[in-house]
């Protein structure tokens, strides 16, 4: 129960800081001079032709352009009526993008689903190598696997995500014959769900994953490390050694469980950097992700496109802290739900 | 020495009391710089890299004598041109540094440029000759280089790019940008986090609960979009130097959270000890308690931490400008000349246009070798 009332605490709390959020994104959005529409109608002028004028006019009252930036604000988010009364994201309708001529929600609807899919299989990725070699290089410290996986991380840490992704990309494709580009087999886009098509996407996962996961695994493992080896110092240990327990199942009983914690609290920290990531990594190896779409976005100042992508972000990143939360609520005992006791 | 059977051993030689008394004292006597110094030069690698540190940002004021073309100095019959190597012997002859001119040729089946190098005649290299005009350090005029091609030949160290421009050239005056962008990041991040960290922390209340929102809210953002959205934002009409300092303010404006924290963290366990609340009873204003009394305390250890999150801005200038949002075209860094280097299929043919990639690992690498060296020599507590 009390977990229950801790986790709607913390929903409400990221409630609060998407709004927050929303008004930082807005704001920046529309930190460059001139708009999408402004810039198209002057130079539809300049070239004299006027039907599209009146398109581009028509958009800008349809989606309150004219109005000052707090009420439009507002409207986009769907906290004042618009021309055609509440209609924001609160209401679920994302706006229009100007660049492509489309509504967000076409434009965007299976880059989401990607985005998010992407980014699962990093974490899963991340969890999966740092769990065994932090260990690993902890109980075998200063060994040559220590120093290898030592020299691997720091590598990681230091190689741009874009430059390992363009490594890999041409490495992978020569030697292992791994597809580039895409995250799916072009002929099976527009496909319903099937088992080859399944197929094609894990094998078009394995680079992406790999890259943007490298340096979140490396600095894990690191950390992992760290606390193991802070732990394996301590005198509970030598007592279970002494006792003539197994290392192994020594290792995996006490120190580890107590070294757990921070592992799994990093995942909000990793989350962020993750999507960050992703999104570099998606423009250099064309996934269709979010990524590419929020460059395009940006560039061409399509207001409601790179906002509204912006706000998937930013709510991804989120609800990744809210995971980490209530995680780390279920494994501590130690952290207490909705604050200290007076 | 005399070592007995369970392993213990004895210095067989005379007890002399001043010795040891002599290397304690000198010990006792040690400054706490000295100190740190001693603890810092155990760390091999933190020594090379620090070293290594020095002498890039040393070159940066002297990268135009250093390199033999100007960075925006084409060659328009040299495009792609491959990497050129030194040779000091020709023929079994030692007759110094020279290259070998090369000629230019259609290969009509690829449709790419190839040079053929003449070896039967080398060209020696000159010394202290004349070129391109360039500014020391950004002041003094001068066109004297350390080194460059006698006429009619090149040298092409590390190659040349799309436009014919010597990527070794441009490697050393993009140093200039790339390295300076995490300084000046670094330094805005550092003054916010400082200033807010420790109101957050001294003050408390109110200010604690706002200051500590925006912490919170600015973490748990990633940081690439913002930085992007930031910089998408810039102006197309500025000049290099206005938009070399926004990308680095950039930086730094989303850098400043993990720091602020660290800082309040400390002020609130300091605030209670009794050096502060005398300061305090003796009149001293919040401003002064925090700049002579508290931050003294472990600015040292700040300036580690800040060592550490320089790469990062480094990594982030490169990203940015490898999306072409960063830095724009006239000017050179890293990121900027990897932007040519974007799609595949130059690479595969041109594999010298991808070598900045190399200066941008090794010089992070440092960086973190660096940091972590410091810290643990600045913090004796840590093992």
């Amino acid at each position: 129960m009390a977990l229950l009332r801790f986790a709607v605490f913390r929903l409400m709390t990221m409630m609060a800081t998407l709004v927050v959020v929303s008004v930082l994104i807005f704001f920046i959005i529309n930190l460059p001079p001139g708009d999408y529409l402004t810039n198209q109608i002057n130079e539809l002028r300049a070239t004299g032709q006027s039907n599209g004028i009146a398109k581009a006019e028509f958009l800008r009252t349809e989606y309150s352009l004219d109005q000052p930036l707090l009420k439009q604000y507002m409207i986009w988010m769907g906290f004042l009526p618009g021309p055609h009364g509440f209609a924001g994201l609160v209401q679920g309708e994302f706006g229009w993008s100007f660049e492509f001529d489309k509504p967000v929600a076409d434009l965007v609807g299976g880059a989401l689903w990607m985005t998010v899919l992407v980014n699962l299989a990093a974490v899963l990725f991340i969890y999966a190598i740092a769990l065994p070699l932090g260990v690993i290089a902890a109980a075998r410290s200063k060994t040559w696997i220590d120093y290898t996986s030592a020299l691997v991380g720091y590598l990681g840490l230091a190689t741009p995500n874009f430059l390992l992704a363009l490594i890999l990309f041409y490495y992978g494709n020569r030697y292992l014959n791994l597809p580039i580009g895409g995250l799916m087999d072009p002929k099976f886009e527009g496909e319903p769900m099937s088992f080859e098509k399944m197929k094609s996407m894990l094998v078009h996962l394995i680079i992406p994953t790999f890259v943007i996961g490298t340096s979140g695994a490396a600095g894990m493992m690191q950390r992992l490390r760290a606390n193991l080896l802070d732990e394996l110092g301590k005198p509970y240990v030598e007592t279970a050694r002494a006792k003539g327990m197994r290392e192994s199942s020594m290792l995996i009983k006490y120190p580890l469980r107590v070294a757990f914690n921070p592992f799994v609290a990093d995942i909000g920290t990793l989350i962020p950097s993750l999507v960050s990531g992703s999104v570099l990594v998606s423009v250099v190896l064309g996934l269709q992700t979010i990524g590419p779409v929020l460059l395009t976005a940006l560039k061409s100042q399509d207001l409601f496109l790179s906002a509204f992508v912006l706000m998937f972000v930013a709510l991804l990143t989120l609800i990744g802290t809210l995971v980490s939360d209530v995680l780390l609520a279920l494994l501590d005992p130690r952290i207490r739900f909705g604050g200290r006791a007076k | 020495m005399t070592i007995f059977p369970d392993g213990r051993f004895v210095d067989e030689r005379p007890y002399v009391s001043e010795m040891g008394a002599e290397a304690r004292d000198a010990d006792l006597d040690a400054s706490n710089t000295v100190l740190m110094l001693r603890r810092f030069r155990k760390h091999k690698l933190a020594m090379v890299s620090a070293l290594f540190l020095l002498l890039s940002y040393l070159m940066l004021p002297v990268a135009g004598f250093i390199s033999p073309y100007t960075p925006n100095e084409r060659l328009e019959d040299f495009l792609y041109h491959p990497p050129q190597m030194v040779r000091l012997f020709h023929e079994g002859e030692f007759i110094g540094p020279y290259v070998y001119r090369t000629e230019a040729q259609m290969n009509l089946e690829e449709f790419a440029w190839e040079y053929v190098p003449e070896t039967s005649k080398p060209v020696k290299l000159n010394f202290f000759c004349e070129g391109g005009e360039y500014k020391l350090a950004g002041l003094i005029r001068s066109n004297t280089h350390l080194f460059c091609a006698s006429d009619g030949s090149t040298v092409f160290l590390w190659g040349s790019d799309r436009l014919g421009r010597d990527v070794f050239s441009r490697i050393l005056y993009g140093a200039q940008l790339s390295l300076t962008v995490g300084l000046v990041g670094i330094t805005v991040s550092f003054v916010i986090g400082i200033v807010l960290g420790s109101i957050a922390g001294y003050f408390g209340g109110f200010l604690d609960w706002i200051i500590n929102r925006v912490i919170e809210i600015l973490r748990s953002l990633p940081e690439l979009p913002l930085w992007l959205a930031l910089s998408a934002a810039v102006p197309s009409h500025w000049g290099p130097v206005s938009v070399f300092f926004i990308i680095s303010i950039i930086l730094g404006i989303l850098d400043w959270p993990g720091l602020a924290r660290a800082v309040r963290s400390k002020f609130l366990s300091l605030r209670e000890e009794e050096f502060v609340r005398a300061a305090e009873m003796m009149g001293a204003k919040p401003a002064r308690v925090i700049r002579r009394h508290l931050l003294p305390n472990f600015l040292s250890h700040l300036i580690a931490s800040a060592t550490l999150s320089i790469p990062a801005m480094i990594l982030g200038e490169t990203a940015l400008s490898f999306l072409g949002l960063g830095l724009r075209a006239p000017a050179v860094s890293w990121g900027v000349m990897l932007n040519d280097a974007q799609n595949l299929a130059s690479i595969e043919i041109y594999p010298w246009t991808a070598i900045p990639m190399l200066p941008i690992v090794i010089v992070v690498l440092a960086f973190n070798f660096f940091g972590d060296g410091l810290r643990d020599a600045l913090d004796p507590n840590r093992s």
